[in-house]
């Protein structure tokens, strides 16, 4: 295998000077405008009527709005998101999810489809019951229902395509390499099957057939794998993770196309 | 320490600088892929690397102490045991450390915009890997520069920079000689923009007089170093956005 290596020396110094950037890069501390007709948005603070960066990035204007947007930051969740989380614990009536946001979130038993039907009363029994359906170390997909006043998001898995993820790849990228797209679950042509967490979190599976398999996740599918199977889904994850380290955005074209330009390489052994 | 000139009859140190001139500063952002936010530093023969976790939920008992309207932040200095030049025994916890930690802690607690982040936690973790003097301004550095590559919003850079007095003469950024020697030492670190001091530690005597030049040094030590600080965060940034920006 050919690999190309520079020295550091060598490495080419792009000139700030010179380099005519349309876009406006700031680092905290620096003033964006000391205009005061503006909006504060994420990323800044007003100190003197002038209007400062907190963050390192790009400014981005709406109108009045001013925002700084990070190059790297956690999961800033919005209503609607689908999101890929690790159950942490399991509480009163509700569990308490990792989604790589700035708080754990928390996913409510009132917020879940439990097996069995839409109109079914919630019983002590299912208080009880709850670690039977969800326990610590799953994965489940679920959608962001709402944001508490503290920031700290509530999720919910009522509908059929949420719910408990059974044999897959997790592979973790920066939230913002994320395209947000009408849809975030994708049936992709390769045999497999990907969902694109808006938090960063990507899930690769073998497909799942849609009209049975989408049981809300509470039966489990522990049937082995083909090597076949495997095969794809291992090939995809490296896909992402090399989209995502050099930073290009993952919607299901592009991991596409990655898939498509990686299958001249076989799978090495070693 | 008989014998040996610290400040030559020249005007040079015993390392071959002027008594106005940092070391040289090399560093790098994003150097780990497992943490928020990652840099390293070097001044001189000073290395430290840096890593930030967070902002996330509060974590053991730690989080009963703190307050809940403010992010709580939680840092932690570290010497590997190959940094100085005798082995130490106890990479973290001792006496030294502690204090160094509780330093850091105090100096990032008035930089970092804690009040967004309710009922979270940061962590900054330090560690020096090979100690020449000024490990609290390497470590102050490079956690600033953590801190920005972990996108955590703070009020501005935090740069820190030490300085001396010798022989009529202050000196800016000392090294471990200068430092084990019986001669002041002034640690200040500063928020370069509005050159607020967000902290200051004062070592051995100094004359009354002397200190307004001692600490005027030491704050454009500062500054020289946000300005190599500020270069590398936008050729980092430079680097990140590029091809992101030809894509969406």
């Amino acid at each position: 295998m050919a690999l190309e290596i520079h020295l550091a020396t060598s490495r080419v110094q792009k000139d700030l000077v010179s380099n005519e950037d349309p876009k406006h890069i700031v680092t905290p501390g620096e003033v964006i405008t000391a205009d005061s007709g503006f909006m504060r948005g994420h990323g800044t603070y007003m100190e003197d009527d002038k209007l400062y960066a907190s963050v390192a990035g790009c400014v981005e204007r709406v109108n009045k709005l001013i925002c700084v947007k990070p190059v790297k930051s956690r999961y800033n969740g919005e209503v609607g998101d689908v999101v890929i989380g690790r159950i942490l614990q399991v509480g009163q009536r509700r569990w308490k999810v990792d989604i790589h946001s700035r708080q754990d979130a928390i996913l409510m038993l009132s917020a879940v489809n439990l097996p069995g039907g839409e109109l079914r009363r919630r019983s002590e029994e299912d208080e009880r019951m709850m670690r039977d359906y969800l326990a610590e170390g799953d994965i489940i997909s679920a959608e962001v229902q709402a944001i508490f006043s503290d920031g700290a998001l509530s999720l919910h898995t009522r509908s059929l395509k949420y719910g408990k993820l059974s044999q897959g790849t997790l592979v973790h990228v920066a939230p913002s390499l994320v395209k947000r797209r009408k849809t975030h679950f994708h049936n992709l042509p390769c045999g497999a099957s990907i969902i694109l967490g808006n938090n960063g979190y990507v899930w690769i599976c073998p497909t799942v057939n849609e009209d049975t398999d989408h049981t809300g996740g509470f039966i489990e599918n522990t049937e082995p794998v083909s090597l076949a199977d495997r095969e794809v889904v291992a090939r995809l994850h490296n896909c992402v993770i090399a989209l995502a380290q050099h930073r290009m955005m993952l919607y299901d074209t592009s991991i596409l196309y990655t898939f498509e330009a990686s299958l001249k390489y076989q799978v090495s052994s070693a | 320490m008989a014998g040996m000139e610290l400040l030559s009859d020249e005007g040079f140190r015993i390392d071959g600088r002027r008594p106005n001139e940092l070391r040289r500063i090399q560093c790098r952002m994003g150097v780990f892929a497992q943490a928020d936010g990652s840099a390293y530093i070097e001044h001189g023969n000073t290395k430290v690397l840096a890593a930030v976790y967070g902002p996330h939920d509060i974590q053991g008992s730690k989080g009963r102490a703190a307050v809940h309207d403010i992010a709580f932040i939680n840092c932690q200095y570290s010497m590997a045991t190959f940094s100085t030049g005798e082995r130490k025994q106890r990479p973290r916890g001792d006496r030294k450390s502690q204090e160094m930690t509780h330093h850091l802690k105090q100096t990032f607690d008035g930089a970092i915009l804690t009040h967004l982040y309710p009922h979270s936690q940061i962590d900054i973790y330090v560690e020096v890997l090979q100690s020449d003097g000024g490990n609290y301004c390497a470590s102050v550095n490079a956690a600033t520069l953590a801190l920005i590559d972990a996108g955590i919003p703070m009020k501005d850079y935090v740069c820190a920079c030490s300085a001396s007095f010798i022989d009529e003469t202050p000196l800016m950024d000392i090294n471990y000689t200068e430092e084990s020697s019986a001669t002041p030492q002034l640690i200040v670190s500063i928020l370069p923009k509005s050159e607020h001091l967000v902290f200051v530690e004062m070592n051995s005597r100094l004359h009354e007089d002397q200190l307004s030049r001692v600490l005027d040094i030491a704050v454009k030590g500062c500054s020289d170093i946000y300005h190599i600080l500020d270069r590398a965060v936008k050729e980092h940034l430079m680097e990140a956005s590029i091809p992101l920006s030809s894509d969406t």
